[in-house]
């Protein structure tokens, strides 16, 4: 069922061209602006504009592991290529976003807030990842009942005393917890990749084991995400604290395509 | 006192014929009888130290602190009435909060400094509300370096190198002047001033106390937070032997 | 558009403005000061970016007599973005704030029509800067000189002039340094001038 009302009656329902190439904004249709302005029902809810692709997450041995590219993408515009989109928050947790970047940069401000308010009770309690995770779902699911929603699907990652914590949250509040998680175009291709490798292995996988499983999955995404990079950066959480790489760049195989030749027939 | 019985002092609202708030010159009594707090301008940071009179023995060790944090750069040392500098402290980090939300940056000291005096000069007014029983030191580190200010019930406020507010203020500002502040050191200063508070502590007429040491400073990360434990131990053990030593002397 | 050099920043635009293929004004300036050394490019509703400059430039007033000392870039992009992202569903407002201050230097950043904020060593925006991406990524160096810079803005605008119709007429330049704001001028019979099969 199309939950859009502006959408209803159109001659096409949008998810017949989920996948299409002249859809700039998933979700939004060119031809329906104008009827929907002219006259339509309220309309409240957005449409991404400045948008990040997919984050992934995964469990090891010793804690959690994130990876996303620095993409954010202005419709298939690729717009700013030095982007963020995995923040700390506190010395325990990390957040991944994929979706509206605008949105993004709100959540880390009032995760400041947040952490701040917490900072100044001074009472020797941390926010926990879990802690984090909830105020998070609490906040993506208010808005979304307010027809207002936060475009994003986020990744909470962390370590706290001993506990390890991987959870998602996206723009309708939806949560589930998991040893994997990817979301956007990594929930397609990443997932599967990530559960063959690191379902039944959480406490044997090593730091290093994780990298390569997140930066191969990463490179398969960069094939075949239209709205990805090859400039990532990888964060990880252990006991010690969180840190996030600088940007670098996946190396990527092209030699064999010298050899294909036409198309077959 | 000249003030009592001529109903001038009822009042906020109301000024004396010769143009004084008793009420706001009461406040400062408030403030008077608290156990000291000292505020010192480092070259890399400001120190907050507060001498806690412990009220009574069966109060678990830390609590009421007289130290609090407004920011995660700003530090608030309060003396006079407790609930009073809690209250303050509260609207501080509103102010503080405005401002980040406003122009996403931290909130420059002289701004903070001016917005909570601002609010302690409104309590002066009326005649429905009571002046703020405190004085409150603020310490931070902005965008121009190490800031001290110190806001009083009138709602005036100055900026410090260094600066002392309670019961034994004027001997720890006698003591103060005597540090080169401009050059002192945060680590340094913890040391002076955990000396400072011991010095002017009056076991006599004051029974037990709890040294409160805060800083904001490079070594915190810019942070306002309570000195490191192994460091407040050694400022604490250095100012009671230097005490010892001057009764030696004397 | 504007650009980062090493002692300060170039702002500059064309000066078309159009209402569906009319040229409203063939002469407008869009550099907009909004404080003494910070400048912004708008594109996007002309009334809205209006309004937002005039809004932002209330507030750095206010500012600057409240704190005593001008404002950061940084802090008129994030009025913009605030304003911006608060307003999304009823603007459409991109905005380039650029200039010098004395805590970060030169700086340049870009709010979004969704209201998000980054900063850039340059940026384009408005309907020609799609066709000078190639041309200015390719170009741009960092640590430009001061006549270098100017040259590189000169050049991308008028490539995106000469390939959108809805840019053209003449490039107002305006140079941001620690000492002033020197503005140039390049009358439309006078742009630099490419290729042109």
């Amino acid at each position: 069922m199309d939950h859009f009302p502006g959408n209803w009656g159109q001659p096409r329902s949008r998810d017949d061209h989920v996948f299409s190439s002249t859809d700039y904004f998933p979700g939004h249709n060119a031809y329906d602006v104008g009827s929907r302005a002219a006259s339509g029902p309220a309309q409240r809810t957005q449409q991404p504009m400045v948008t990040g692709t997919s984050v992934l997450g995964i469990t090891f041995k010793d804690g959690i592991m994130l990876a996303a590219d620095t993409l954010a993408s202005y419709g298939s515009l690729a717009r700013f290529r030095d982007v963020q989109r995995i923040i700390k928050v506190g010395d325990s947790t990390l957040i991944g976003a994929s979706g509206e970047v605008a949105d993004f940069q709100y959540i880390e401000h009032i995760l400041e807030t947040l952490t701040i308010q917490e900072y100044d009770h001074d009472d020797g309690q941390k926010l926990s990842p879990r802690h984090i995770y909830e105020y998070l779902s609490r906040v993506m699911y208010g808005r979304r009942s307010n027809f207002n929603p936060l475009w994003n699907s986020l990744i909470v990652g962390g370590v706290k005393d001993g506990d390890r914590f991987l959870g998602f949250v996206d723009l309708q509040g939806t949560t589930y917890q998991s040893s994997t998680i990817a979301t956007g175009y990594g929930a397609y291709i990443g997932q599967p990749l990530l559960r063959k490798a690191v379902e039944g292995r959480e406490d044997e996988l090593t730091e290093e084991e994780a990298r390569k499983v997140l930066e191969d999955v990463m490179r398969v995404l960069f094939y075949r995400d239209a709205r990805s990079l090859n400039k990532i950066q990888i964060a990880t959480v252990t006991a010690a604290g969180s840190k996030i790489t600088e940007p670098y760049e996946l190396q990527t195989e092209w030699a064999f395509a010298e050899g294909v030749r036409g198309y077959g027939a | 006192m000249s003030s009592i019985g001529t109903g001038y002092d009822l009042s906020s609202s109301t000024y004396s014929p010769d143009g004084r708030i008793f009420q706001v010159e009461y406040a400062f009594k408030a403030v008077d009888n608290s156990g000291t707090a000292i505020g010192i301008r480092a070259r890399d940071g400001v120190v907050l130290a507060v001498e806690k009179l412990v009220q009574s023995k069966l109060l678990v060790p830390g609590s009421n602190k007289r130290i609090q944090s407004a920011d995660s750069h700003v530090g608030v040392a309060t003396a006079g009435l407790l609930a009073d500098g809690r209250h303050l402290v509260t609207r501080i980090r509103e102010e503080a909060q405005q401002y980040r939300d406003f122009y996403r940056s931290k909130i420059p000291g002289k701004v903070i400094a001016e917005r909570a005096a601002g609010y302690v000069q409104a309590f002066t007014l009326y005649s429905s509300v009571r002046p703020f029983g405190i004085s409150a030191i603020l310490a931070t580190v902005d965008r121009d370096g190490p800031q001290l200010y110190m806001v009083e019930p009138s709602g005036v406020y100055y900026g410090y190198k260094g600066t002392a507010i309670g019961k034994g203020k004027q001997v720890a500002k006698t003591e103060l002047e005597k540090l080169k502040l401009g050059e002192l050191s945060c680590r340094e200063a913890v040391k002076e001033a955990a000396r400072i508070i011991y010095t002017v502590h009056d076991d006599v007429k004051d029974k037990d106390f709890e040294l409160e040491l805060s800083w904001v400073c490079e070594e915190s990360g810019g942070r306002h937070e309570f000195v490191p434990k192994d460091l407040a131990a050694e400022a604490e053990r250095a100012a009671k032997a230097s005490l010892e030593d001057e009764m030696d002397e004397d | 558009m504007a650009v980062q050099f090493a002692d300060g920043v170039i702002v500059g635009a064309d000066s078309r403005t159009t209402t569906g293929s009319y040229i409203a004004n063939r002469v407008t300036d869009k550099l907009t000061p909004i404080h003494d050394r910070i400048y912004c490019c708008r594109s996007g509703s002309a009334a809205d970016t209006q309004a937002l400059a005039d809004i932002v430039h209330y507030y750095l007033q206010l500012y600057t007599v409240g704190e005593g000392e001008p404002p950061r870039v940084n802090t008129a992009a994030n009025l913009f973005r605030e304003l911006v992202y608060q307003n999304k569903d009823n603007l459409s407002a991109s905005i380039i704030v650029a200039g010098w201050d004395k805590h970060d230097g030169p700086s340049v950043y870009t709010v979004t029509l969704a209201g998000s904020l980054h900063k850039q060593p340059f940026a384009i925006g408005g309907s020609g800067s799609t066709y000078i991406y190639g041309y200015c990524d390719a170009t741009f160096k960092d640590g430009m000189t001061k006549e270098e810079a100017i040259e590189f803005t000169k050049n991308s605008v008028a490539l995106a002039m000469s390939r959108d119709g809805s840019s053209g007429g003449v490039i107002r330049l305006a140079v941001i340094t620690k000492d002033g704001v020197e503005r140039i001028f390049t009358p439309g019979n006078a742009l630099p001038r490419f290729w042109e099969g």
